[in-house]
């Protein structure tokens, strides 16, 4: 596991995804209400970008007639056949158990962390107090 | 609930070209296809509009999802205009990476639905001119569709003389939903065309055609509609069989397109139960039905179903025949299918090939 800086916290919006190379995988970073989650960037079923999805939440009915709104801007949905993950877990809505994207795990550090620590983000000198997002791969 | 995954990575097989059934290339604005129209009709439009048997003027029956009808999300040029107008986006996106050598246009104007029939013929010629100007020219990896009036047959026969002497074209295309049922014999003196010529006919499922979209009227889900497509193309199978056309003309090809295909088996097996039984009400039906259908009828392979069980796929698609399955990706629609991994099951490098491309070059006669 290594952990590598992928983008400024500013970068991506609260609802917005941004794509990134990391270790020679596309990674798909989205911004949940301010929290950063990152899942493969490829649909498991016929391999769609996932980053050029749509973000959603749930329509969800308990009987006709009677629908609900949840989880807004929670769920990502495909840009082809529109399968729906959830962003957090990289779990499919419809079938959890069979079908998932891979995800990894995302943090915020501070830029004077990153500097200070083993993991030297020798791209950014300039701007050591700001914040980044640090995938672990 | 029913899911096929990838779970590894299947490679795209670069040696095999790949015949692409179903394209669907789009006007960048309506004044592109007004340019291929007459003045009278230009005028016609801009002051009447086209009116075609749908319920709303001017709109699909249906709101698709996603921005634009129904689109892959990631299909809109970076230069503007709807997916599936800029040629060179096409290229890009569908054509060169995914190794397609031949790609079946099959646009969805909606000329042959139009209710004004001269209107609707004047708007198939422009869309035929209009595919050699902006498609088939500059990029002759695609093939263009013959688009014609069915319901006004001596326009149609004039259209297809018009056309077939140029191989640009790979077919003549006719919506499923024709007035009256398909085998009908107002329709015959297209398909004797069809057959003189050795030119297939194409029936793509669309939102257009002359009636609703189910025996009992407007489905009320586009949901709904999406399956209903495979309903009329099972309508015009049957009734192609049985009013006698495949008897009549043995050499017809009719190629059925956007429907799905997995039906196509129980049909089979259904209507030659029923022919055995009751073949004195049909006596010019000389062969079981099924013998028709794997002589005269191939199916285009998007919307591809998918069983819960993957294998079960290979099941269904050696059922209906690899001999007569033809790919299809339908570009550039939300039910796109990628070549590389639309079929998750261990097919023979025979049906491979079969599928993605032989079948198709035979048919179209594709060098
Ligand atoms: S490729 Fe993602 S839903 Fe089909």
């Amino acid at each position: 596991m290594a952990r590598h800086v992928i983008a400024k916290v500013e970068e991506v919006d609260i609802g917005k995804s941004k794509l990134v190379k990391v270790a020679g995988r596309d990674i798909a970073l989205f911004n949940v209400k301010g929290e950063f989650f990152a899942i493969a960037n490829r649909c498991p079923h016929e391999g769609a970008d996932l980053c050029r999805g749509q973000v959603v939440g749930l329509a969800e009915a308990d009987e006709p007639g009677k629908v609900r709104m949840t989880r807004h801007g929670e769920l990502i949905r495909c840009p082809w056949h529109g399968w729906e993950f959830d962003i957090r877990t990289g779990k499919s809505w419809c079938d959890p158990a069979r079908t998932r994207v891979k995800s990894f795990d995302v943090s915020v550090a501070s830029g004077g962390a990153l500097a200070e620590g083993p993991y030297q983000a020798e791209t950014f000198p300039v701007s050591i107090d700001e914040d980044y997002v640090v995938v672990e791969i | 609930m029913n899911h096929a995954v990838l779970d590894k990575d299947t490679k795209a097989d670069a040696k095999l070209g790949i015949v692409d059934c179903d394209i669907h290339p789009a006007f960048g604005s309506p004044a592109e296809l007004a340019k291929f129209l007459p003045v009278r009709w230009r005028d016609h439009l801009a002051d009447y509009g086209q009116r075609s048997a749908n319920p709303v003027v001017g709109t699909l029956p249906y709101p698709r999802m996603t921005p634009g009808n129904g689109m892959r999300r990631d299909a809109w040029p970076p230069n503007g205009g709807p997916p599936a107008s800029d040629l060179a986006f096409l290229q890009e996106q569908l054509l060169d990476p995914l190794g397609i050598e031949y790609g079946i246009l099959q646009p969805l104007a909606a000329g042959s639905s139009t209710l004004n029939q001269e209107l609707g013929a004047a708007m198939c010629a422009a869309v035929n001119d209009w595919q050699l100007d902006k498609w088939t020219g500059p990029d002759p990896r695609l093939k263009a569709s013959i688009s014609v009036t069915q319901e006004d047959v001596p326009a149609a026969l004039a259209e297809i003389e018009a056309r077939i002497g140029d191989r640009s074209f790979a077919q003549i295309a006719i919506p499923p939903r024709t007035i009256e049922p398909a085998g009908r014999r107002r329709y015959w003196p297209i398909y004797e065309a069809a057959e003189h010529y050795d030119m297939p006919i194409g029936m793509h499922s669309a939102a257009y055609g002359q009636h609703a979209n189910s025996g009992a009227g407007w489905l009320n889900f586009y949901i709904e509609e999406h399956y209903a497509f495979s309903h009329s193309l099972q309508s015009v199978v049957t009734s192609m069989v049985f009013e006698g056309v495949f008897e009549r003309f043995p050499k017809l090809k009719l190629v059925v397109v956007e429907g799905g295909f997995a039906w196509a088996a129980p049909l089979m097996w259904r209507l030659d139960k029923q022919w055995e039984r009751m073949r004195s009400e049909v006596p010019h039906v000389k062969r079981p039905p099924s013998d028709y259908i794997r002589e005269n009828v191939w199916f285009t392979t998007q919307p591809i179903e998918e069983p819960e069980n993957n294998r079960h796929l290979l099941d269904t698609l050696r059922w209906v025949g690899t001999d007569r399955l033809m790919f299809s990706t339908d570009y550039p629609h939300w039910d796109f299918d990628d070549p590389r991994f639309a079929f998750k099951v261990p097919l023979s490098p025979t049906e491979r090939a079969q599928i993605f491309r032989d079948n198709a070059k035979r048919v179209y006669r594709l060098p």
